[in-house]
């Protein structure tokens, strides 16, 4: 029998018992519900945490950082011999070349340094970090007062809440507010003055700072004044928690400014110490080398690749891989158990096709002798019985699916309507993604089709002699 | 061996044997006959005499314990059971003394069942179930579901049924057991018009001597299993 006369048999019969046939699909619809509400529940959480965690920028990160042979401590030094890469500075020529690597999305130096905020005649000690500006898709100023940078380039800044509170006792209300930044700007020097500025004791400027210079003894390097400088900045935003760029950035800074200002501000850093010993010792370099660098990649699964191409290049680096990789083992096993548990409740309701088909069969004897009498095949028979069995399976597979993207959807709202109450913002516990739409179809057809497997096999080894017989 | 040129139906020896409350019971018990094309054939015998069970044989809805049974040279005992159902459905076709149709479906899908259990081609199928039903002059009963027609229309239906797949061979059982008198006439009219304008071989279960005599070219009597009698029809 050709499929569309078979499915049109199939529909006419489970019309026929249509209340019998529509309490058995709403059986497999619960099984599903179930099952679909319990992996939506795991796969939901997953992606929160795997959001949270992403918007961290810790796992789609490599964090480089220039090799060292200090050892220290009484450890024989690193062998790194021979390696064209050996003691390679930080520089903007490795930023460049990093930055071309495949599946690098961007790759950005870790600014952070010690400042001075001038507000409403107070000052306070803090420290300023800069943020690229892919952070503003990242997640971890979702639930931020105010808005991000309007461009990376802006004279604007951000708080973290905590320091705005120290700031006035209502931290909601400096937004659009001035601040003044002073900091020590780093300003180089030109090698011929290297020698003569490094012979000079430091001068006063206007301001009345003292300017410290700092250079070899050589000429073989500039070296770099520092000059306290101020700059004023807009207050756009407060952040709840301060995001961590990149590892290592964990407390980096309360005072968060685009990537644009905080290179052009020149700030003197902790690693320009390094700069000028490494100048002091020859090192060849193209200017000023980063403490480190975060590189950014497309996807969590890039992050190998990229680790050990950057290793190639001679650099140390640093990534949570592994712990991404556990946290994903975790939730599979996590969503694999609740599957299990869902997938019981669809078992069940296996149960209730079985007896539906069996049932039909003892009612629709006769008509199996009928058709065996005017020519169907024993296969004819069973395909029938299995197309009834499908269709059960395919429509309370669809109907589950959607009570249990419903459940998802309660459960997500109850949650929210909690965290609203405890001044949390409202998150997404459940998601139904399409490959589970279609794999929870999939699944209840095929066990529908399991339960079929037996009431199919009896229907058509009926003997049609002894079916036409029966009243 | 005799040439079966011309033969719709031959038994050799057939047998139909099967064991019912720990005792045999012959069904069937060595039948030999040969049914020629075109020949109008009727099974006579009482209750239990194995007419019906030796044209369950002939349709291949059974297997003969033992011995041959042919149509059109193919011996269907040889034949495995998806043969069996392509016999059933391309050179046999069926009508019973209870109608078997079925109840939820209108005379034209009744009819056009046969069709979709042969994967007939969509578009003939209209053609075909047009052609059968006009034959037993039932146009008007197309939409109508059995229990909305008569027994007499039942029985054409179900002939319309069996005739819709162009088999060569019609097996009747007890046609115009559920009939009275002036349908069940009218039941066999239309099966000797089938017979004759069609060339169609037709095997019909009866206990109604008058009636086998009257309209079949050929009586067979059989009586506990045997064929006790084979003549023409008077």
């Amino acid at each position: 029998m050709k499929i569309r006369d078979l499915t049109e048999l199939a529909a006419r019969n489970l019309r026929e018992a249509l209340l019998r046939n529509s309490l058995t699909t709403l059986g497999i619809a619960v099984g599903v519900a179930s099952l679909v509400a319990m992996v939506s529940l795991g796969v939901g959480l997953q992606e929160l945490a795997s959001k949270r965690l992403s918007s961290s920028g810790l796992f789609d990160a490599v964090f480089v950082s220039p090799k060292i042979n200090d050892r220290g401590f009484g450890r024989p030094p690193r062998q790194t011999a021979g390696s064209p890469a050996e003691d390679r500075p930080l520089d903007e020529d490795a930023r460049l070349q990093m930055t071309k690597l495949p599946n690098v999305v961007e790759v950005y130096p870790e600014i952070r340094f010690s400042t001075e905020i001038l507000y409403d005649s107070n000052s306070y000690m803090t420290m300023v970090a800069g943020i690229p500006d892919s952070a503003r898709n990242g997640g971890a100023f979702d639930g931020m007062k105010g808005s991000f940078f309007s461009s990376p380039d802006a004279d604007e800044a951000i708080l973290q809440l905590e320091f705005a509170k120290q700031l006035s006792d209502k931290p909601d209300s400096l937004i659009g507010k001035e601040i003044t930044i002073r900091y020590a700007e780093r300003q180089a020097i030109p090698p011929d003055n290297s020698s003569k500025a490094a012979a000079k004791p430091p001068e006063k400027n206007a301001a009345g700072s003292g300017t410290t210079s700092a250079a070899t003894d050589s000429g073989l390097s500039a070296g770099f004044n520092v000059i306290p400088r101020q700059a004023k900045l807009r207050i756009v935003g407060i952040v709840e928690t301060e995001p961590a760029a990149g590892f290592g950035g964990f407390g980096r800074g309360r005072v968060l400014i685009p990537e644009g200002p905080a290179q052009k501000l020149s700030a003197a850093q902790q690693n320009d110490l390094r700069d000028i010993l490494r100048a002091s010792s020859g090192n060849k370099s193209s200017g000023h080398a980063y403490a480190s660098l975060t590189v950014r990649v497309k996807r969590p699964a890039d992050v190998q690749a990229t680790e050990d191409a950057v290793k190639a290049m001679g650099f140390s680096v640093f990534s949570l891989l592994d712990a991404s990789k556990n946290l994903r083992l975790v939730f599979s096993v996590f969503d694999a158990i609740l599957a299990l548990f869902g997938s019981l409740a669809l078992i069940v309701a296996s149960l209730g096709i079985i007896n539906t088909l069996v049932m039909a069969i003892l009612e629709r004897r006769r008509e199996i002798g009928v058709l065996k009498a005017l020519g169907a095949s024993d296969g004819d028979v069973r395909k029938l019985f299995f197309a009834e069995a499908g269709a059960m399976g395919l429509v309370g597979g669809v109907l589950g699916v959607f009570i249990g993207w419903l459940i998802g959807r309660g459960l997500t709202l109850g949650t929210n309507i909690y965290l609203r109450r405890q001044d949390l913002p409202d998150i997404q516990i459940s998601s139904v993604p399409w490959w589970m739409v279609a794999a929870a179809i999939a699944f209840s057809i095929a066990v529908s089709l399991a339960a079929g497997l037996y009431p199919a096999s009896r229907a058509s080894k009926l003997n049609p002699v002894e079916a036409l017989r029966y009243e | 061996m005799t040439s079966t040129n011309g033969l719709a139906i031959r038994t050799n020896s057939v047998s139909r044997h099967y064991l019912m409350g720990g005792s045999l019971v012959r069904a069937v018990d060595g039948v030999s006959i040969e049914i020629r094309k075109a020949e109008f054939v009727a099974l006579l015998g009482s209750s239990g005499s194995g007419k019906s069970t030796l044209l369950n044989l002939m349709a291949g809805l059974d297997r003969p314990t033992s011995g041959a049974i042919f149509a059109h040279d193919r011996n269907l005992a040889d034949m495995t059971a998806d043969e069996l159902a392509r016999h059933r459905s391309h050179t046999i076709g069926i009508v019973f003394q209870a109608f078997n149709l079925l109840p939820r479906m209108t005379l034209e899908e009744n009819v056009e069942l046969p069709l979709r259990l042969a994967e007939v081609d969509r578009k003939e199928r209209a053609t075909r179930v047009r052609e059968a039903v006009q034959r037993v002059h039932l146009e008007p009963r197309l939409t109508h579901r059995p229990a909305e027609m008569s027994g007499g229309e039942q029985q054409r239906a179900a002939l319309a049924r069996a005739l819709v797949n162009r088999p060569t061979i019609l097996l009747a059982d007890e046609p115009t057991g559920n009939l009275d008198s002036a349908t069940g006439d009218e039941i066999m009219l239309l099966l000797r018009e089938i017979n004759e304008s069609l060339g169609m071989t037709i095997v019909m279960v009866t206990h109604e001597r008058l009636r086998a005599e009257r309209f079949a070219h050929r009586l067979l009597q059989m009586k506990d299993g045997k064929l006790v009698s084979d003549g023409a029809s008077t």
